[in-house]
């Protein structure tokens, strides 16, 4: 039976404000204060696969975000979207964390309020992009873990039957109960928020967890417990040089296949659907 | 005195609408316009939101919040498509003649299905003969062998084809002054004698349908009347008043947001004298007073939506935020479309649709001379 599907997400700064984020030169970090967040886009899809597993085989979605204070925002927005019950991992211990002292402070929090039988994340996230929480977690938590999820069926609530995106294509999956799920968009479509949604979001429970309800040990969170750390962080130059070439049409293509095989590209490689002249 | 700001919900509310409408009808609003189309099929879907029973009481189906959370709902589908905008409005007009002037067994037979979105509603009450002088409306009631007789014809009615409820008023008598006596009656779209007359090409609001209602020997009886024989000068003048000019202002504040919004992106996209045309003085002016008008707009009709939840009288607050919201977004999207230069009359930007449908919400729910005549009317009392 399925008690608890717990769900992963993640604020994000707002695309809409990637114009006002700023980078710290010395901590090469993103300065976040004050730009508004969304949920990262893949988890709201890990949200939505969540609640259809719920309809199919009951229990309860459980909403846990590792963030600042003002993520409880997002999670209200969670809530409101169907799921039964929201917490907040938040302290300043642990700021600074790289995927894997977030992944350790998730772990914590699943355990802290009673386990899961599934537990459902976006496969990256549209800042960071690591795509290594939902693997990272599935270590920590002891549990199988699959990444880049775009199907997913429970079979006699013990089984999880999923299909995961390759390169070259996809690969079929049977994993046992508990298991860690890494959902991409190709999942599903996330399904709109309505108002009667919103009125009941803040009437579910919500609670927040600092370090201290959690019992982690202080050498695993926050910078601490980042082996990754970041190298450089720069606004790459995206001024071009610009040449300006005359002649015929003709001229024109066997002058640009001529710069194109001078830096090592072979237009040959690529179906042009045309003949392709001849460098003389 | 407090500054007006938004309650967390509102702001759920507000970021929820947006997504349905980010998703269903921005993608949609312009083609919506050039074929002249109701989405008639989203009126489930907003019913599943909670978008169409927005004040009624959950009882029936609604979402039992208030006026407040209706203008965010209409704002925010206004911004891309004030025709549609302007559909749904109508279409609270008739949940809000039922809801508050219908008794016990006519809430229950029909707000559900207009909650719901199954049914559509409309608001019948502009005839050929007047629209600002609607007393002086020709359609009559009978009372016939126990029954009503309605005959007549309405005009310039939205939803007028896609319908299925249309609370209308018409003439049954007149009082002990002589003057006409109105009454409100809930007619349906299949009762014998009940049908859409022509369809009237419109300059702007076009993801709407306005046309004629023919009403042809309909028959019905006392149970169809709202509130009771003679009150619909009564409900029309308010429902109008209080929810059409509601609904006006908060389409066109949100065509207002859509004005400053394109003209900040264009501003910032398009590059003259080798830098953004944000950063010429003249652009900025035009900047200015679409951010001022959108910020005006917002003020008087969430003001307005604010006095009416708390039930506090607020015809003249509705109809300065009316005149205001309405004027505004026609000054707005002109500024925006000499902001755009050539840009601004080619079809793929929206900014001409915003002219248009600026210009056609003026005389929707009172003309700019009757809003005025209202405002100084409450003043001088």
């Amino acid at each position: 039976m399925i008690e608890t599907i717990v769900v992963c997400i993640k604020p994000i700064p707002d695309p809409a404000c990637y114009n006002q984020i700023s980078i710290d030169p010395v901590k090469k970090t993103i300065q976040r204060e004050g730009i508004p967040t969304i949920i990262n886009p893949e988890d709201r899809h890990a949200i939505e696969e969540a609640l259809r597993i719920k309809e199919k085989h009951g229990g309860k979605v459980v909403l846990l975000s590792m963030a600042p204070p003002s993520a409880e925002a997002n999670l209200m927005e969670g809530l409101a979207m169907g799921a039964d019950e929201a917490y907040l991992l938040s302290d300043r211990k642990f700021a600074g964390a790289d995927t894997l002292a977030t992944s350790y402070v998730l772990a914590k929090g699943i355990k802290k309020i009673g386990g899961a039988d599934l537990v459902i994340t976006g496969s990256q996230t549209g800042d960071g992009a690591t795509s290594q929480v939902s693997s990272q977690l599935g270590e920590w938590l002891e549990m199988p873990h699959l990444w880049s999820v775009i199907e997913c069926s429970i079979q006699n609530t013990k089984d999880a039957l999923v299909k995961t995106k390759s390169e070259n294509g996809y690969m079929e999956w049977q994993a046992k109960l508990p298991v860690v799920l890494g959902v991409t968009r190709e999942i599903n479509q996330p399904r709109l928020t309505t108002v009667m949604g919103v009125m009941k979001a803040r009437k579910k429970p919500y609670a927040v967890y600092g370090s201290d309800d959690l019992s982690l040990e202080e050498e695993k969170i926050g910078l601490a417990g980042s082996p990754t750390q970041p190298g450089d962080v720069f606004t790459p130059d995206l001024n071009r040089s610009c040449k300006m070439v005359k002649g015929s049409s003709e001229e024109l293509v066997l002058a640009l296949l001529s710069k194109l095989r001078e830096h090592g590209i072979n237009p040959e490689q690529y179906t042009a659907g045309c003949e392709l002249g001849v460098a003389e | 005195m407090q500054f007006f700001e938004f309650t967390e919900e509102q702001v759920m509310l507000r970021n929820a609408v947006r997504e349905f409408v980010e998703r269903e009808v921005a993608p949609k609003a312009a083609s919506w316009d050039e074929e002249d189309i109701c989405p008639t099929e989203l009126f489930m879907l907003m019913g599943e939101m909670g978008i169409n029973g927005i004040f009624a009481p959950e009882e029936f189906g609604g979402t039992g919040l208030g006026h407040i959370e209706r203008a965010i709902c209409l704002e925010e589908i206004s911004r891309h498509s004030a025709g549609l905008g302007i559909a749904l409005m109508t279409h609270h007009l008739a949940i809000a003649a039922i809801q508050y002037y219908g008794n016990d067994e006519q809430r229950a037979k029909y707000l559900p299905d207009l909650c719901s979105g199954k049914k559509i509603g409309g608001l019948s009450v502009t005839e050929p003969g007047g629209g600002s002088d609607f007393i002086g409306q020709k359609s009559t009631g009978e009372r016939k062998d126990g029954k009503w007789i309605i005959n007549g014809r309405k005009c310039f009615i939205t939803n007028s084809s896609v319908a299925d409820i249309d609370v209308c008023t018409v003439r049954t008598g007149t009082d002990e002054k002589g003057r006409p006596q109105l009454t409100a009656f809930i007619l349906e779209k299949n009762m014998p004698g009940h049908s859409a007359g022509r369809k009237e090409h419109k300059l702007g609001l076009r993801g709407s349908v306005t046309g004629d209602v023919i009403y042809n020997n309909i028959e019905v009886g006392d149970e169809q009347i709202l509130k009771g024989e003679g009150a619909g000068a009564q409900i029309a003048m308010t429902t109008i008043a209080e929810v059409g000019r509601a609904g006006m202002s908060a389409i066109c504040t949100g065509i207002l947001r859509g004005c400053l919004e394109e003209s900040i992106k264009f501003s910032k996209e398009r590059v003259l004298y080798g830098k953004p045309i944000s950063k010429l003085q003249a652009i900025q002016l035009i900047i200015a007073e679409n951010k001022l008008d959108y910020d005006t707009a917002c003020l008087l009709t969430y003001r307005a939506a604010g006095m009416k939840d708390a039930g506090i009288p607020c015809t003249a607050e509705y109809a300065m935020a009316k005149l205001q919201s309405t004027e505004a977004a026609v000054n707005a999207a002109k500024r925006t479309m000499d902001l755009m230069g050539g840009y601004g009359i080619v079809n793929e930007y929206p900014v001409g649709r915003f002219l248009r449908d600026a210009l056609a919400s003026i005389p929707s729910g009172g003309t700019s001379a009757i809003q005025k005549i209202v405002i100084a009317a409450n003043v001088l009392k």
